[in-house]
């Protein structure tokens, strides 16, 4: 069976390099286009980190702010300074 | 001072201590007398310390993100007002989606907001506690936020003007009202089990996410907002959810069959109450962002069945009845659908036949299901329609039991056969519409029967008199605006009268 | 597209939802407040009865023995609801964060006597626990609580009291270095110094309080009554001369968090006491039994800090508690 992660972001500006990110960092994620929002899969484990979502934004970024534009997930979560993962037990 | 300042705390042992330090073991008093709700259910916690916290917002943050995400909503649902964005939508038929999703759903974040708060000062955990009182204040925002938002709608619409007086009274909104009731009248645990883990952490995403995405699909910025900003909320409420179950599951093996118990139970009482969301996304929609089979397979069996998988470590396996349930998704919203289209006399909204392209598109939807038998008996209903014969049905509908819904579902093996079960009780019987809900009843029977039917209260001459027009003033309705079909309504006439005035200009 | 349509055809069908209407009369257009407010509770036709206490109804009026005819006779008079509630708030938080910065970038809680340091390690710190306690009885004064109006303004200061518990917290860890001693040390003072413990066991003993307005009334009017005073005015006096500025900085939440409170509180009183002479009796003889027992219970604490100044502050903080009362039309 399938043990997709998934996160879904509201399609906006200030998603936008968080959604980039998450390409960059898990390069086998998939990508699912809806109106207003973006739902991202990926098998077992998905990571969202500080590092390249602020070398996206060209300023700081603090990982909270990810809650402005987070619709759904999927996962158990695991919240640091520095990263944000979301993952199965495999 | 001579030691090295730290810098700063990790986020972790910051929460920790602003947070988990706060509490202590009364003294004085017995902890057992200052909460006394949190040990009755047989749940066993030995270490309340143990517990993970969820997320570690502290409300420095927690004032600093969620007014941030309120200025934004405000400014959107102000310039919807301003510029009368009801003009905007794709049809007048789209507001009635609206109009149950006020009376139905609202007053149910309102209730979600109590049950927090009570569980937020019950649990004898300091974790715990704070998570749940944050989710009750933002409970209490999608309330407000809701009616902030769809207040505008009900200037130029009619139906959506008593939310929460008909939410006390009308029959089909007693389905909402009984299971968040259910919820508040259990236990702590059980409760959180009902709403962070059953409605939240595994249907919440049916209910918000392809209806919000549905609302951006046609045209209704206003609710897209509400709704996106109230989800980002549900992320957390998601995350308690599941810390919850863990919790429970790791503490005491003997927690297993409780947690057990309850999951099956909410989700079938959730699943029951989601198909009014069901008809919404397949019939009230005018442009279609995704079925509600295709919901169902994306955000249950997919999402739901990695979750479930993950807890089979403890002893969990997927509720009850997933599998019935997963065969409901073709055809529930069409059995709901017809449902309402028989009492839309009775309903604070319309209902009316798909247009032929609409039709078209449930077919493609539902090839197993939906042209060998709904869409026949939809284009039979059109067909009287047009011959002036729109049928409504002048009987009382029995209601199941438990979920409150009329017993108008079929076997989902034989579709043409009314699904029907039965237990009895002190001596008399109680009927109910599914196994789902039978379990349900025959584990607490002494709650279920005390259940307030809007039926059979009806037909106690509890309801403001014995002919139906007397109910529905009861309700507050406004006859021939609120309810019947939607082809000669006042709301499709003005709605006519401004795309002419469009057209003209 | 909407601006070619005349003005007369939108014009709206109605100015707001019919609950609302009926309390303001018609065709005039509400506050956000008043249709996020009036009537969005329910009240009536409930399905079960809580298994946890079968003797009540999931909304009851009977929790408390104060009656109201309408439980919205009270409003907000800072007309919060969670959108204008959580945009004060969070200014209030800024300025503070902005002191927090200015103290720890220029050092400024080492302007502290080593003397007057340890007193405001007594005092301050173990106050985070008296604000986690305030923080359980306002949240179970919003559990029972009937109305949205009371509800809501109980609920938003039951979150306040951890926003503040948590303010104290980082001012003990701006004294530690973010070590985490010095709240250590102050769960400690807490749990066993003589200093603390009629406090603890007075709000221990509000735990177990049954009626929600009593307990309102216990916390919000009369250990808050001596708390704020007590703590954010005249033991910031008493360290004035010792460095304390930083501490004064800091306690600046507090005190407009107190202003903010008695303007809701003493309307709500104020209100509830109108109502009857029956509600002003019982307002009044909580009053009075929690208001001395709060002064008893923070006694210890004043004379350590205050010295012979003590009896006479004290005094006067227990005058002005009785004024406001009798202004609210509850005589003591």
């Amino acid at each position: 069976m399938s043990r997709k992660v998934s996160i879904t972001l509201q399609n906006n500006d200030d998603a936008r390099p968080i959604i980039e990110a998450i390409e960059k960092d898990n390069p086998d994620s998939t990508v699912n286009i809806y109106p207003a929002m973006v739902k991202i899969d990926c098998e077992g484990r998905l990571i969202v980190k500080q590092e390249t979502v602020e070398a996206l934004l060209g300023r700081e970024w603090d990982v909270q702010e990810l809650h402005l534009s987070i619709v759904s997930m999927a996962g158990n979560v695991d919240e640091e300074d520095e990263y944000f993962e979301l993952s199965w037990n495999l | 001072m001579a030691e090295k300042r730290k810098k700063k705390l990790g986020i972790k042992q910051r929460y920790s201590m602003l947070t988990r330090g706060l509490s202590w073991e009364t003294t004085y008093q017995d902890m057992d007398k200052v909460f006394p709700y949190d040990k009755f259910e047989g749940i066993h916690i030995h270490d309340w310390e143990a517990w993970e916290d969820p997320f570690r917002l502290t409300m420095d943050a927690y004032w600093k993100f969620q007014s941030e995400k309120e200025k934004k909503l405000y400014a959107v649902i102000d310039s919807f007002a301003q510029n009368n964005g009801h003009l905007g939508i794709t049809d007048a038929r789209y507001v009635n989606a609206i109009k149950l999703f006020l009376t139905g759903i609202s007053p149910a974040e309102y209730q979600a907001a109590r049950g927090f708060t009570h569980v937020g000062r019950q649990f004898r955990g300091v974790g715990p506690r704070v998570a749940c009182q944050m989710q009750a204040i933002d409970e209490l925002r999608h309330a407000q936020t809701q009616i902030h938002s769809m207040s505008h709608y009900n200037k130029y619409f009619d139906g959506l003007h008593s939310g929460p007086y008909m939410h006390d009274r009308v029959w089909y909104l007693s389905v909402p009202k009984s299971f968040f009731d259910d919820a508040r009248t259990a236990g702590p645990f059980e409760f959180l089990t009902s709403i962070s883990f059953a409605f939240e952490y595994v249907l919440t995403n049916l209910l918000f996410v392809p209806f919000m995405s549905g609302a951006a699909f046609n045209g209704d910025m206003a609710t897209v907002t509400f709704g996106f900003s109230a989800q980002s909320d549900e992320a957390r409420h998601m995350t308690l959810g599941l810390a919850v179950i863990k919790f429970m599951l790791e503490q005491d093996e003997r927690n297993i069959p409780i947690v057990q118990r309850w999951m099956d139970k909410w989700f079938w009482r959730g699943t029951r109450l989601l198909t009014l969301v069901a008809m919404m996304m397949d019939y009230m929609l005018p442009k279609r962002v995704m079925s509600w089979r295709e919901a169902w397979d994306i955000y249950f069996t997919e999402a739901g069945g990695a979750l479930f998988k993950d807890l089979e470590r403890y002893g969990i396996r997927p509720p009850k009845y997933a599998d019935i349930a997963t065969k409901e998704a073709e055809h529930l919203s069409h059995q709901a659908w017809h449902i309402f289209y028989n009492y839309t006399h009775a309903a604070a909204f319309h209902t009316w036949v798909p247009e032929k392209e609409e039709l078209d598109w449930l077919s493609e939807k539902y090839p197993n299901t939906f042209d060998k038998y709904y869409r026949p008996r939809l284009e039979y209903l059109d067909k009287e329609e047009k011959a002036g014969r729109r049928f409504y049905n002048d009987t009382l509908p029995m209601l199941c039991q438990v979920c409150q819904i009329p017993m108008g579902y079929t076997e989902m093996d034989d579709p043409t056969t009314i699904s029907f079960q039965s237990s009895e009780y002190k001596g008399d019987k109680y009927h109910t519409c599914s196994l789902g809900c039978k379990d349900i009843f025959d584990y607490e029977p002494e709650k279920y029967v005390q259940a307030w039917l809007p039926v059979h209260q009806i037909y106690q001459g509890n309801c403001g008199g014995p002919e139906i027009e007397d109910v529905l003033k009861w309700y507050n309705f406004n006859l021939g605006a609120d309810n019947l079909d939607y082809s000669g309504s006042p709301d499709q006439k003005l709605w006519n009268e401004w795309q002419a005035h469009r057209k003209k200009a | 597209m909407s601006l070619e349509i005349k003005i007369n055809v939108i014009k709206p069908r109605r100015q707001t939802f019919a609950h609302v209407a009926k309390r303001l009369g018609e065709d005039k257009p509400a506050t956000r407040y008043q249709e996020g407010t009036w009537d969005m509770q329910p009240t009536t036709n409930f399905h079960y009865r809580p298994i946890w206490d079968s003797k009540r109804e999931i909304f009851d009026t009977g929790l408390t023995i104060i009656k109201m005819e309408d439980w919205y006779t009270f409003n907000d008079p800072r007309q919060f609801y969670y959108g204008t509630y959580t945009l004060a708030r969070h200014k209030m938080m800024e300025a503070e964060d902005s002191h927090f910065k200015v103290i720890d970038k220029n050092k400024m809680m080492d302007l502290m006597t080593p003397e007057w340091l340890q007193k405001v390690k007594e005092y301050l710190l173990p106050l985070r626990h008296f604000e986690w306690g305030a923080n359980m009885n306002n949240c179970d004064s919003a559990d029972k609580a009937y109305g949205v109006a009371v509800n809501q303004v109980m609920l938003f200061s039951a979150m306040d009291r951890l926003g503040m518990a948590q303010i104290i917290s980082r001012i003990g860890l701006q004294l530690d270095d973010s070590t985490g001693k010095s709240l250590d040390q102050a769960k400690i003072d807490w749990m066993e110094s003589d200093l603390w413990q009629g406090v603890r066991k007075m709000l221990e003993d509000s735990f177990v309080v049954e009626d929600w307005f009593e307990l309102l009334v216990a916390q919000n009017l009369c250990m808050d009554g001596v708390v704020f005073p007590l703590f954010y005015q005249h033991f910031e006096d008493a360290g004035r001369d010792q460095g304390g500025v930083a501490i004064a900085m800091l306690n600046e939440f507090m005190q407009d968090w107190g202003k903010d409170e008695k303007r809701w509180l003493d309307h709500l009183l104020k209100v509830t006491a109108a109502e009857s002479p029956e509600n002003a009796i019982i307002m009044s003889k909580w009053v009075s039994h929690w208001m001395d027992r709060a002064v008893n219970a923070f006694t210890p604490i004043a004379h350590h800090i205050l010295g012979d100044e003590a009896p006479n502050i004290l005094q006067s903080i227990r005058n002005d508690i009785i004024k406001r009362a009798n202004k609210s039309g509850i005589e003591i």
